[in-house]
């Protein structure tokens, strides 16, 4: 089959700084995977070129079999990419339904429209209260963003996301800043939109348990470099990335 | 077009030039090292061109003790709206806008505080003993005072250089996109950091007000003409960058002084003509220190 | 300015046409009548301004440059071929303005926050330059007298009406914009340009539209007071035009669609009281501004309404 998302050689540098080193690997469609590594190992950079949030000194990117190295982000984003963030990344003073509507709004290509009310589409009123109670705030869905607690705002950042209806979604540290209760259902949650959004999905994570317990494949970042990549098993086995990364107490 | 013209011309922009870039490097080292925009930076170049004038004309002193008290009346004041005004908005969302609003409040108290004291009329001072004559060069009579203050810019460059590039302080500033949280991780007083660079900017202002006053008239509303050059001048060279605003200010300068000697009732439309251009083929400005995120 | 009920907004038309239509009736002199003409338009043109600043985020400090555009576009038609294109010149000014906010905005909004409000003041101040330099075309710091509109507009409460009318049509518009899919992602650039842009939409084309919208509605209040003040001076164009209409718009509350206009029917009434008997009019609005930034934040409108809020909230608590 051939592959969501393929990166060839994708290379990065900030002035010496070298960020992305010679990346390629590809993401087989409807998988769920995930990005390790240490902090600054460069892995919202590679999410920021993938997104065309950056553009790479060197290699390629293809999504879908298209070549996108060079698009911008809103033309990544219509053929279907979307992303949720590490810093939680909303619209504060709009409600939580405006927040998703809005997404729901700009997929089906209403956002020209200025003269008819935001409350008259709904068809895309539909769409985000199905997306909110999907990520369980459809009971705060009248809240402005800025008052709900970190947790959910990291759940709104995911829905706006979802919202859009794309084919691959990319979460960078979705349950960072959570506490393990929190993790556990968001863990829970994630696998499920995989499943009822039949996403190709792609995680960065610290949390160990969420990696290990939802990704089918995890890729391992290191300095920029691509250390490994392979299933659960063989990553938690894998000498290098013990010593590099992950620690005797993983095993 | 013969060659003392041009020479003439060159010599009068460099001065224009020098007392633009007096003007913006205070602007750009509040915005560069504080983060904050002072839209009434021309308003503290207005007050020490009014400083100068008082200390000259009323007190009878010294031209060159009026620039001091100039430049210190106009840092005091500084320091007081910073730490009465604008301290209260700093870390409020929408900061930047609420910034040129509070600043642009300045702009409109300071005008009227100057009717209130010295009147609507135009003010005049006189050139400084010893500067009142011209100097001959190549064969040409270049007025003294010109000169005097081309090298009070060369030496204001050099004194500026040294201390960014030698001292601790200078470094700090200069790390640029400086932000509050990390100054103050670096174990420095951020509030009267803040309120100290904010004088030390307005007092810049001041001093260019000063030296500037024998050569215009001194006039309310001075500001907002100043505030606006200063302004281009930065948006040539990069906001928040102290080499950009040294070209910016010589590039306008020069414009400037061809301009007015060629064409002068079109003058100031040179100024913007050269702005237009910067934002057409290099919109972050010449010198740009950070890469600004074109939102 | 979220949701609207139907019923609110048709409650709200009824209470603006019978206060403002009644003036005519209950004037006690013409100049009365130009006193609410003046509240009409540099309502709609506060409210026009706040698209762009309270809900865009963009602070622009150079919509005189279309406030003057639209008056003289007005005045040199009138001047040149009579009163009788006193309307086309209207229309001509609007296109013009069409056709150079696209232009303008096209450079400024390549720069964003303090560099945006920069670039507009500049371009304003330029205008303004233009305008008091080119004595033979624009009778440069002597304005133009003498700007009668024609028909039945030359009667002053027929034109009275004729202000009226558009200014509601544009308040309805500009309404409408605010409630629009349009708005909401105006009011996203506004809190989180990146965002928007991670959802698919150019961020910078939607600022241009507004800019665009908004600059239109200043040109029609610029060529709607030729008519009022039947005279125009080169100071429409200067920097201090477009600080006022600020200043009305943070007075009344950015954050509400109908503050601007509230703010300026204060500072006009504000004007009209105070400005007669003191030279002082820049110390006047400078500290209104300075209380409004550091005290009232949200403006009048926005105060009064966190008040009755928290007032409502306090009867529920008691009750
Ligand atoms: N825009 C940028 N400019 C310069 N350096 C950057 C930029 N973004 C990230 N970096 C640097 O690149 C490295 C990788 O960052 P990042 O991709 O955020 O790491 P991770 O997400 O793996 O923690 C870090 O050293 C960071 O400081
Ligand atoms: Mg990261």
């Amino acid at each position: 089959m051939e592959p969501v998302l393929e990166l060839r050689n994708v290379t990065k540098s900030f002035g010496g700084l070298r960020v992305t080193a010679d990346v390629s690997f590809s993401v087989a469609p409807g998988s769920i995977s995930a990005i390790i590594g240490p902090n600054g190992a460069g892995k919202t950079t590679l999410f920021n070129q993938i997104t065309g949030y950056l553009k790479p000194d060197g290699g390629k990117i293809l999504f879908q079999g298209k070549d996108i190295t060079n698009l911008s982000t809103r033309e990544i984003v219509t053929l279907g990419m979307a992303r949720a963030f590490q810093v939680t990344s909303f619209f504060p003073e709009e409600t939580v339904l405006d927040n998703v509507r809005v997404a729901c709004l700009s997929q089906m290509n209403k956002t020209r429209n200025l003269l008819k009310s935001v409350s008259v589409f709904n068809e895309a009123t539909d769409q985000a209260f199905k997306i909110l109670e999907s990520i369980g705030l459809q009971n705060v869905a009248d809240r402005a963003g800025f008052e709900l607690a970190h947790g959910d705002q990291k759940l709104l950042d995911i829905g706006i996301a979802l919202a859009l209806q794309p084919k691959a979604l990319l979460l960078d540290e979705p349950t960072s800043g959570m506490s393990p209760e929190e993790r556990l259902l968001t863990r829970n949650l994630i696998k499920r939109l995989w499943k009822e959004f039949s996403l190709t999905l792609i995680f960065i994570e610290h949390d160990m348990d969420t990696v290990f317990g939802i990704a089918q494949t995890v890729r391992v970042l290191q300095m920029g470099r691509l250390l490994a990549e392979g299933s659960p098993e063989e990553i938690r086995r894998n000498p290098e990335v013990i010593t590099a990364y992950l620690g005797e107490e993983v095993l | 077009m013969d060659f003392s013209f041009i020479v003439m011309q060159f010599l009068s922009g460099l001065m224009m030039a020098t007392l633009l870039f007096l003007v913006a490097s205070g602007l750009t080292l509040i915005f560069g090292v504080g983060n904050v925009f002072n839209f009434a930076h021309g308003s503290f170049y207005m007050i020490g061109a009014y400083l100068a004038y008082q200390t000259v004309s009323v007190w009878h002193t010294n031209f060159w003790l009026s620039v001091l008290v100039a430049s210190l009346g106009a840092g005091v004041l500084g320091m007081l709206a910073e730490a009465l005004f604008l301290r209260r908005i700093y870390g409020r969302a929408d900061e930047g806008g609420f910034q040129i609003l509070l600043t642009y409040s300045f702009i409109l108290v300071i005008d009227d505080l100057v009717k209130l004291i010295w009147g609507t009329e135009y003010k005049s001072l006189a050139r400084p003993s010893g500067f009142t004559g011209t100097v001959e060069l190549f064969g040409l009579s270049i007025p003294a005072y010109n000169l005097a203050i081309i090298g009070i810019g060369i030496v204001v460059v050099i004194v500026a250089w040294f201390v960014l590039a030698r001292t601790r302080s200078g470094r700090i500033a200069r790390a640029a996109a400086l932000d509050r949280e990390m100054l103050g991780s670096l174990g420095i007083n951020v509030p009267f950091t803040m309120t100290l660079v904010f004088g030390i900017a307005t007092a810049m202002g001041g001093f260019a007000g000063a030296l500037a006053a024998p050569l215009r008239s001194v006039s309310p509303g001075a500001g907002i003409e100043v505030i606006i050059d200063s302004l281009i001048v930065v948006v040539i060279g990069g906001m928040g960058n102290f080499w950009g605003a040294w070209l910016g200010a010589l590039i306008l300068g020069e414009v400037n002084s061809f301009a007015v000697a060629t064409v002068p009732d079109w003058a100031s439309l040179f100024n913007y003509l050269v702005m237009v251009l910067t934002l057409i083929f290099k919109p972050e400005g010449l010198f740009a220190s950070r890469k600004i995120r074109r939102v | 300015m979220n949701q609207s009920s139907g019923a609110r907004e048709i409650i709200l038309l009824g209470l603006f046409l019978l206060v403002f239509g009644s003036v005519p009736f209950i004037k006690q002199s013409d100049y009365h009548l130009m006193l609410a003409n003046h509240v009409l338009i540099w309502g709609m043109f506060a409210v026009a301004f706040n698209m762009l600043f309270g809900v865009t985020g963009m602070l622009s400090f150079g919509q005189a440059l279309y406030y003057g555009l639209g008056a003289y576009s007005v005045g040199l038609v009138v001047k040149n071929y009579g009163s009788a294109m006193f309307l086309p010149a209207l229309g001509l000014g609007l296109v013009l303005t069409i056709v150079i906010s696209i232009l303008v905005g096209l450079l400024v909004i390549r720069l964003s926050g303090v560099y945006f409000t920069v670039l507009t003041l500049a371009f304003g101040q330029l205008a303004w330059q233009i305008t008091f330099r080119w004595y033979r075309f624009t009778g440069g710091d002597d304005g133009i007298q003498g700007i009668m509109p024609s028909g039945l507009l030359e009667n002053h409460t027929v034109y009275y009406y004729f202000t009226l009318a558009l200014v509601v049509v544009s308040i309805w518009f500009l309404w409408r914009v605010a409630n629009s899919p349009m708005g909401l992602v105006l009011r996203c650039i506004r809190q989180n340009p990146e965002r928007v842009r991670f959802l698919g939409r150019r961020v910078r084309r939607n600022q241009l539209r507004i800019y665009v919208i908004s600059s239109f509605f200043a040109a029609l209040a610029g060529g709607l007071m030729a008519g009022v003040t039947n005279s125009i001076h080169p100071d429409m164009f200067y920097w201090t035009s477009s600080g006022e209409v600020i200043l009305m718009a943070v007075l009344g509350g950015i954050g509400q669609f109908f503050g601007p206009f509230i703010g300026a029917t204060v500072i006009i009434v504000i004007q009209d009281v105070v400005g007669a008997r003191t030279e002082y009019w820049s110390l006047i609005i400078g500290i209104i501004m300075m209380i409004m930034v550091l005290g009232m934040p949200k403006g009048l409108v926005g105060e009064i309404r966190g008040l009755m809020a928290r007032y409502a909230a306090g009867k529920v608590n008691r009750g």
